[in-house]
This record gives structure tokens, C-alpha cells and sequence, in this order.
């Protein structure tokens, strides 16, 4: 059975799912109900000056039928009194001693205020602070969140003041809303950050009603940006975390944040290095059960490839991503489809051509719109029992309707296999070209010789 | 979405004819559309006989784009919103689906069809009138499926088009012949009114007795033959013209049209094709205690299709093989009950149809008070073609089959009178044809 309990930059649980600083932490009730569920962890709703918040708050993306891709929010930091939430910490922590608590914090950007925050918060029995430095709308006005996360110095200077007093383990919570996530990491490294959190939200826009022209969420007629998470923002949550991850000078234990919604996604977090994932949206969406699957889940695959722990394959696919420039040019496949399984619905060949590289045939060589041309010149009858000895038969796809590849032409981009709906019918199959690993740095240095 | 309320010319029908499969609403209707596929040269389209682009309409739902969605598939076939509702899709777009392959549930086209086109007809949608009205006049005889789809595509590129019907109402068998529970008669004369909205002319008349061919070739540049098929068969019995015998399309029309039609009690419906299910099912609907189908083949033999014989004995209709009648029982100048005699299946006759024998004394009586008979419809045309030099084989029109040219160069043919009777999308492709080839050749 795997061990899912977890040191991260010195801060303890049960197990590496925490939720995020968000709706679902707002208060102690909300937690304590979290922890009953299975969660090992929370970060606190941002706590620092109460604010007052719109309504509405949330907009999301739909997409093709599923609610919720992608989540965006212009809620502020918590709207609660901040004696209110450290009472209740130390409730939680008196009730949950095994779990984490991590409180986020933000305040405004003086020595004084930090220091009587982190101060207090810790008297409150916190486990950890988690610096936010990444809220995207409404605080980045009035010089918080990402405002600080945007500029290197101060984000290495407010660490730093934190640090000056802090006996807790200190996390800075990273903006994606900037060029070079490396450079705000490599500052709170500088500034003595024992850990990072990535990534908070990415700004964004998410849909404009055509009926009022008013981008959503509408308040009142009007929109500001927002911050986007969910689903669809997972690829690039990984990519923030492995530039992070990979870059020496900001290395540090990473907490993963963005589009996990369930084992797999965490498992890839941890395969890029991180130490512990932060969830909000999927709790948002499904409530808080949802970390039950996650739990077991991450179990039984870790079970499966026989792993003890999240340390005996944390960082395992970072050595596994290179710079373009070392990939090997003479690496070879091509696709291959299944005709027994093959359902006839043609998606590969229109992308081929439309979205490739033109060789994915169907019989005759025919190109697309030929091919309509024939079919729409085609005289179709109702088959009817009485007149027409015919067996409609749903069993086997028509060979004229399976394409095939030209592999001699085929590049191997992945599109056909992409866009097959049935599992496993096109396979991207590797072909010996013969020729050594050669990357494009050793052709560039090398001459033409191998080409 | 709204739809409009629903509507029949006789109102009890709505209750006792509630529709067969219920209406997607918008929300079951996106999900469903996203389950397609989108295939490319899709098989659902080839197999439809009007080549509606499925994944197209079924893509514009997605996108809520719905008068778009019903456009395209008004383009393919005008009358997209009968053929939503009363086509076989089993044996045609739903019945080719990749998705059987794929172990899923083919994609709910047919319900699909009809959310776009009820919410064009509930938008009150139009269709763009021609603007370059042409000089020549076509004539379409019959007002059925192949006539409307023939003088909708003309009217669409600026002919002139009559459409010549003898009957009170337009819309051919879709208006008179089609079970109420698939579809009723106000949703027919719905497609006729836009059909008319593109400029088309109907004129009631009766072509051979009060206009002869000859007037309509001094009037038109071309004439289209949309007949249809003659009237039901006779099953040459004694008894069959007593009181209490009515033909199933004639039961049809009329439970359809009339308020207060009466069924029997005891109802017994000789045949074993789609009409005569139909006719089965709405006795019992009507409120027969007791509906019994005699066929003299078997269920494997029966012409209709599969999954009509399963809705009928879900109906209660109860079916009763290899038994032909006989003779019309006759009491009191009513029809009281049919003699039958026992069959069995010898070897294939010429049709390749194994043929039936009757079997020597088997004869026995079934008391009923009404008889139904559907032995399919005869092949005798209303009106004298030889004369004009259109050919006539086994009581068929033979046309050339992309264009729906008959022997006489500006005579067109399609539906049930060249077909021998088909489907109402079938119809519509022969009309459609024929139409484009009126053009194409006009034009050249």
C-alpha cells in the first residue's frame, strides 16, 4: 500500500492534496468538513484587511456539453474580519492537529504589515504562511497580489520581511500573468522562501453574452478581468511548474496548482517535481468527496508501478523534457490504422489534409472535395423488405470508407491519432530510418552531412 | 424554446394520438449534437435519399445556430420536417451511424431534424423567394411529397410552378395517409404552406377529367408526374363492399379528417405491410376493444418494417399468420366477421417469395363488426399517359433515374408512381431531381 503521507518544505499531512486558498477555504466550518472528507491540507482563504466583494463573482467556459473547462473569478481576498479567520484556525488546528493548515496571506506592502500578520497568524497555530503574490484582478490595483508578483524586487523584499520573523515554513504563491515565471521564483528564493506555490490564476476574459454585449461574470452591466483555473488551464500550470522546477537559481519544494481535478493530473504535478497539488475549482464544481477518488486512486496506480511514495517518482519526467534543439531529428514514426476497428467516420483523412500533410488516402486517391462530389452524386434508396433483398447491417465498416496511410509520406505528426474517437484504432508506430541520433544543435554545428 | 401548440384538424386526435417519440428539449437536443461526430463525406448522408448534410444541421445545433440548421437541411429536402418525423431512420441515416460500430447508440438524427425544423416553423421561419423570376411555367400533378419538393426547387430558381391536386386539402398521403401518432395532418399542410410562401400555385383540380394533358402542355413548358399510387387494392371476396369494410387508407384519411368517426368494437385488419400496422394501431387508439391482424405469410415475411411490427404489439394489436380470407361474413347487410383458410409456405414463385398454399378444409370464421383491409395500393394511373408517349410498365413510370425524364422529353416522373411506392424522403428525391435536371436542362 503507498504512502501518501507528505513533508513538504517542512509542513506535514496525511496525504499531498490540499486545497487551494479560495471559496472552498473560506472559513473553519468549510474546512474541518474538508479534513472529515479525506483532504490532507488547506490554505486559507487570503487573509489580510477585509474587503467587499460584487456580485456576481464567477464565468466559466463551457465546452462541447461539460460545464466548467475553465472557471474564472473576480472574488477578492476574504471579506471576514481577520481576528474571525485566526480564532478559527486555531479551532481547526486544535480539532485537526495531524492536518495542514497554511495560511495565505496578504497585506499591504509594508514591513509593519507583514510583520504584524505573519505575527499573528502563527500565534493563531498556522503550519505554514503562503505569501500571495498572484491574485490577478482587484488587489493588483491597489498594489497587492500580482502587482507585487510582476516585480521581481519586491516580491524578493517582502519575502525577505516575512522571513525576518517567520517561524513557520513561508511559501510565495507564483502569477502566471508575467514573461518569466523563473525570475519572481528565482526572487523568493532569494528572498528566502522555503517553498513556491504555482500557479495562481491567469487573467482572462472568459465569454461575452451576444444578447448584451456585456462580458461575463456581469456586474451590473459591466465586467473587469478575471482569474482563469479549471480544467483547461492544467497544460499550462504543468509547463509554469516545470520551467520552475528545471531552473537551479529558483528551485525550491513546489506546491502544483491548476486543473487538477482528480489522481491523474496530481500524479503529473508530481511527475514535474511538485511535492504537494493544490485543488479548488474540481471542489468548487463537486464539493469536497472528490478527494476520495484522488486518494485512492493515486494508491492504486503508485501500487500498480510498484511506488512506496511520492518521492520515489516526484521529479521523474523533468530529465524527460529537453530543449527543442536536442531533440532527435532522425526519430521516426508513423501512423498506422487498425481496419478491424477502423469505424469508418473518416475524421483522419480530413485532417490530414486539411490540418497536415496530405497522405491519408481513401480509395482512388481521391482528394476531399471529390470525394463529396461522388457521394452527393450518389442515388439512395430507402431499403424496403418487400422490393429489395437487402440486409441493413450495422457490423462492418465499408472498406471504401477506411482510409490508409502512405507511410513513405507520413510524417508522423500525431494529428490522425489525435483526432480518432475510437481507442487504439490509429497507432503512431516507430520506423528504423538507420540513421544515429542526430539533433538539430549537432546538425547545425556538424554540417549537412547527415541530411 | 418555444414550440407552437400542437394542432389537429381533429382536436380529440391530439389525446388520442400523442406523439409516438417525444420532442428533445434544447438542452437534451446539445447534448445529443455533441455526440456526433461530424464525420467526413458522412454515411448518414449518403444514405439519406435527399443527401441532407446530417452532420452540418447536427453541428449548427451545437453552435445555436438554429435557423442555419434548419436551412440546411430545407436546402437538401423541403420537406425535412415530415421526413423528421415519419422516415425509417433504422434503415437510413440512424441506421448507418459509425457509431453502431463503436458499441454506442447511433446519434438521435431524426429527433434531431425535427428540433431544427420545429423551431423554424415556430419562429415562423421563411425561405428567400426567388428573385429572377424565369418565363417558363412547370406543371406538377398530384400534391404529394414529390410534387412539393419538384415545385419547391423550381420555385427556388424563379419558375413558375402549378401544382395540380384533386383533393380538398394538399400534401398527398402525408396530409390523408400517415398515422396521426407520427404525424399530423396540420404539420403536412404547414410544409404545404411554405412551399406556397415560395411562390408556388395550387389549383384543385382533377387532371385527365377537368384539365386534359393537352391543355397543360399549351400552358406549361414541362409537366411532372407526382401521382402516386391508385387506390388500395381489392381483395376480390364476396362481401367486401357490405357496410362495415373500409380500405386502410380510407380508415386513415378519414379517422384523420372527420370529428366523430366510430371504430368497431372488433376490429380485423387483413395485411401485413406499414399501412396495415398503422391502421391496426389507430383502431385500437380509436378505442377498439380488440384489433386482430391476419397475414397470410408469416412474421418473417412480413414487408413491414421490424421495429413497426414491435411498436404494434406494444399497441395490443394482436397477429395472426398464414390465414388469407375468404369471404366476408355478411349479416343484416353488415359485415359481421371473415372466413379464413389456413396457409403454408411452398416453393419460391418468380418473385423469389416462397408462395401461398392454402390448406384443404382449414377454413374457420372470426366474428368482428369491422374490417380493415391493406393489401398495399393498385398501380392504375388517373390519367392516359400512352397517349403522350410516356411509357407505362407494370404499372410504373419508367424514368431515367438522375434526372426523372420520361419518354416524352418534357415529362418528368418521381414518387410512389415511378417507385411503386416508397418513402416519403424517397419521394422527395425524385421531385428534387427531377426539378434540377427542369433547370439544368432549361438552362443549358
Amino acid at each position: 500500500m503507498a504512502d501518501l503521507t507528505t513533508n513538504f518544505a517542512g509542513i506535514r499531512s496525511p496525504n499531498p492534496f490540499w486545497l487551494a486558498s479560495g471559496p472552498p477555504t473560506n472559513c473553519g466550518e468549510q474546512i474541518m468538513r474538508a479534513f472529515d472528507n479525506g483532504w490532507g491540507g488547506a490554505v486559507w482563504k487570503t487573509i489580510g484587511e477585509p474587503i467587499v466583494n460584487v456580485s456576481s463573482r464567477y464565468s466559466s467556459v463551457d465546452w462541447n456539453g461539460h460545464r466548467m473547462m475553465g472557471l474564472n473569478n473576480i472574488e477578492l481576498i476574504s471579506d471576514r474580519p481577520i481576528e474571525t479567520n485566526l480564532r478559527e484556525i486555531t479551532e481547526v488546528k486544535k480539532r485537526y492537529p495531524h492536518h495542514a493548515v497554511i495560511a495565505s496571506l496578504m497585506v499591504e506592502s509594508t514591513r509593519a504589515a507583514w510583520h504584524d500578520i505573519v505575527k499573528r497568524t502563527e500565534d493563531a497555530g498556522a503550519d505554514g504562511l503562503e505569501l500571495n503574490f498572484g491574485c490577478p484582478h482587484g488587489m493588483s490595483e491597489r498594489g497587492m497580489g500580482s502587482a507585487v508578483g510582476q516585480v521581481p524586487d519586491y516580491s524578493c523584499m517582502i519575502t525577505e520581511w516575512v522571513k525576518e520573523i517567520a517561524r513557520t515554513p513561508v511559501l510565495v504563491k507564483l502569477t502566471p500573468n508575467i514573461t518569466d515565471i523563473r525570475a519572481v521564483a528565482r526572487a523568493a528564493k532569494r528572498g528566502g522562501a522555503d517553498g513556491l506555490s504555482a500557479i495562481n490564476t491567469i487573467n482572462s476574459i472568459t465569454g461575452i453574452d451576444l444578447d448584451t454585449f456585456t462580458p461575463r461574470p456581469n456586474v451590473g452591466g459591466h465586467s473587469a478581468h478575471g482569474g482563469y483555473c479549471g480544467p483547461a488551464v492544467k497544460p499550462i500550470a504543468l509547463h509554469l511548474v516545470q520551467q520552475i522546477a528545471s531552473d537551479p537559481e529558483g528551485a525550491l519544494p513546489i506546491s502544483g496548482i491548476g486543473g487538477v481535478s482528480g489522481w491523474r493530473e496530481a500524479a503529473e504535478f508530481f511527475l514535474l517535481g511538485c511535492g504537494t497539488v493544490q485543488v479548488c475549482t474540481a471542489a468548487m464544481h463537486y464539493g469536497y468527496r472528490i478527494v476520495e477518488d484522488m486518494i485512492d486512486g493515486l494508491s492504486n496506480w503508485m501500487d500498480e508501478k510498484g511506488l512506496r511514495a511520492i518521492d520515489d517518482f516526484r521529479g521523474a519526467s523533468l530529465p524527460k523534457v529537453a530543449e527543442w534543439k536536442h531533440l532527435d531529428l532522425n526519430y521516426r514514426i508513423v501512423a498506422r490504422i487498425n481496419r478491424q476497428t477502423c469505424i469508418g467516420c473518416d475524421l483522419c483523412y480530413i485532417a490530414c489534409w486539411d490540418g497536415a500533410h496530405q497522405c491519408i488516402h481513401l480509395e482512388g486517391h481521391a482528394k476531399p472535395a471529390a470525394v463529396e462530389a461522388s457521394s452527393s452524386a450518389r442515388i439512395s434508396t430507402t431499403p424496403i423488405a418487400k422490393l429489395d433483398a437487402v440486409e441493413v447491417s450495422h457490423a462492418a465498416t465499408p472498406p471504401v470508407r477506411i482510409p490508409r496511410v502512405d507511410e513513405e509520406e507520413c510524417v508522423g505528426c500525431n494529428l490522425c491519432w489525435l483526432v480518432c474517437p475510437v481507442e487504439n484504432c490509429i497507432t503512431m508506430e516507430q520506423v528504423e530510418t538507420g540513421k544515429e541520433f542526430q539533433s538539430w544543435e549537432m546538425r547545425a554545428a556538424g554540417g549537412s552531412d547527415q541530411s | 424554446m418555444s414550440s407552437e401548440p400542437a394542432s389537429a384538424l381533429v382536436p380529440q386526435n391530439l389525446e388520442r394520438f400523442p406523439e409516438l417519440h417525444p420532442a428533445l428539449n434544447s438542452q437534451s437536443a446539445l447534448a445529443e449534437s455533441n455526440r456526433c461526430l461530424f464525420c467526413f463525406d458522412a454515411p448518414c448522408t449518403v444514405a439519406c435519399p435527399t443527401h441532407i448534410d446530417v452532420p452540418r444541421f447536427i453541428k449548427k445545433i451545437s453552435t445555436g445556430n438554429l435557423r442555419g440548421s434548419a436551412l440546411t437541411i430545407l436546402d437538401a429536402n423541403i420537406l425535412g420536417l415530415s421526413c423528421s418525423r415519419v422516415c425509417p431512420v433504422d434503415v437510413l441515416c440512424e441506421g448507418s451511424c459509425v457509431l453502431h460500430r463503436y458499441n454506442q447508440k447511433p446519434i438521435d438524427i431524426g429527433r434531431l431534424q425535427r428540433f431544427a425544423m420545429d423551431h423554424f416553423y415556430a419562429a415562423k421561419g421563411t425561405l428567400p423567394v426567388a428573385k429572377t423570376p424565369h418565363r417558363e411555367r412547370v406543371a406538377c400533378i398530384g400534391g404529394g411529397p414529390a410534387s412539393l419538393a419538384c415545385a419547391a426547387e423550381l420555385a427556388r430558381r424563379g419558375y413558375a410552378v402549378t401544382i395540380f391536386d384533386n383533393r380538398a386539402l394538399p400534401g398527398g398521403l402525408n396530409t390523408y395517409g400517415v398515422a396521426e401518432y407520427k404525424l399530423r395532418a396540420t404539420d403536412s399542410l404547414r410544409e404545404v404552406e411554405l412551399v406556397r410562401s415560395l411562390g408556388v400555385e395550387f389549383r384543385q383540380a382533377e387532371v385527365g377529367s377537368a384539365v386534359s394533358l393537352e391543355e397543360l402542355e399549351r400552358d406549361f413548358a414541362f409537366v411532372f408526374l407526382g401521382l402516386g399510387l391508385g387506390a388500395m387494392e381489392r381483395m376480390s371476396i364476396p362481401g367486401e363492399d357490405a357496410p362495415g369494410v373500409i380500405d386502410a387508407l380510407r380508415f386513415i384519411e378519414t379517422y384523420k379528417t372527420v370529428a366523430g368517426f366510430a371504430v368497431g368494437r372488433r376490429v380485423i385488419v387483413i395485411g401485413g405491410g406499414n399501412t396495415a400496422i398503422d391502421a391496426a394501431n389507430a383502431a385500437k387508439r380509436l378505442g377498439a376493444e380488440e384489433v386482430h391482424l391476419f397475414y397470410r405469410r408469416t412474421a418473417k415475411e412480413m414487408p413491414a418494417f421490424p421495429f413497426e411490427y414491435d411498436h404494434s404489439k406494444i399497441e395490443g394489436v394482436r397477429f395472426h399468420w398464414l390465414a388469407q380470407p375468404t369471404e366476408i361474413v355478411v349479416h343484416y347487410d353488415r359485415a359481421v366477421g371473415v372466413r379464413f383458410v389456413q396457409t403454408r409456405l411452398g416453393e419460391p414463385g418468380h418473385d423469389g417469395r416462397r408462395r401461398v398454399e392454402h390448406i384443404p378444409d382449414s377454413g374457420f370464421e372470426i366474428p368482428c363488426d369491422m374490417v380493415i383491409p391493406a393489401l398495399g395500393q393498385n398501380r392504375q394511373m388517373g390519367v392516359q399517359l400512352r397517349e403522350r408517349g410516356i411509357a407505362v410498365e407494370h404499372g410504373a413510370i419508367p424514368v431515367d433515374r438522375p434526372t426523372g425524364r420520361t419518354a416524352n422529353p418534357r415529362y418528368f416522373a418521381g414518387g410512389d408512381c415511378v417507385n411503386g411506392g416508397r418513402e416519403v424522403v424517397d419521394a422527395v428525391a425524385d421531385g428534387k431531381r427531377a426539378a434540377v435536371a427542369i433547370a439544368t436542362r432549361n438552362e443549358a
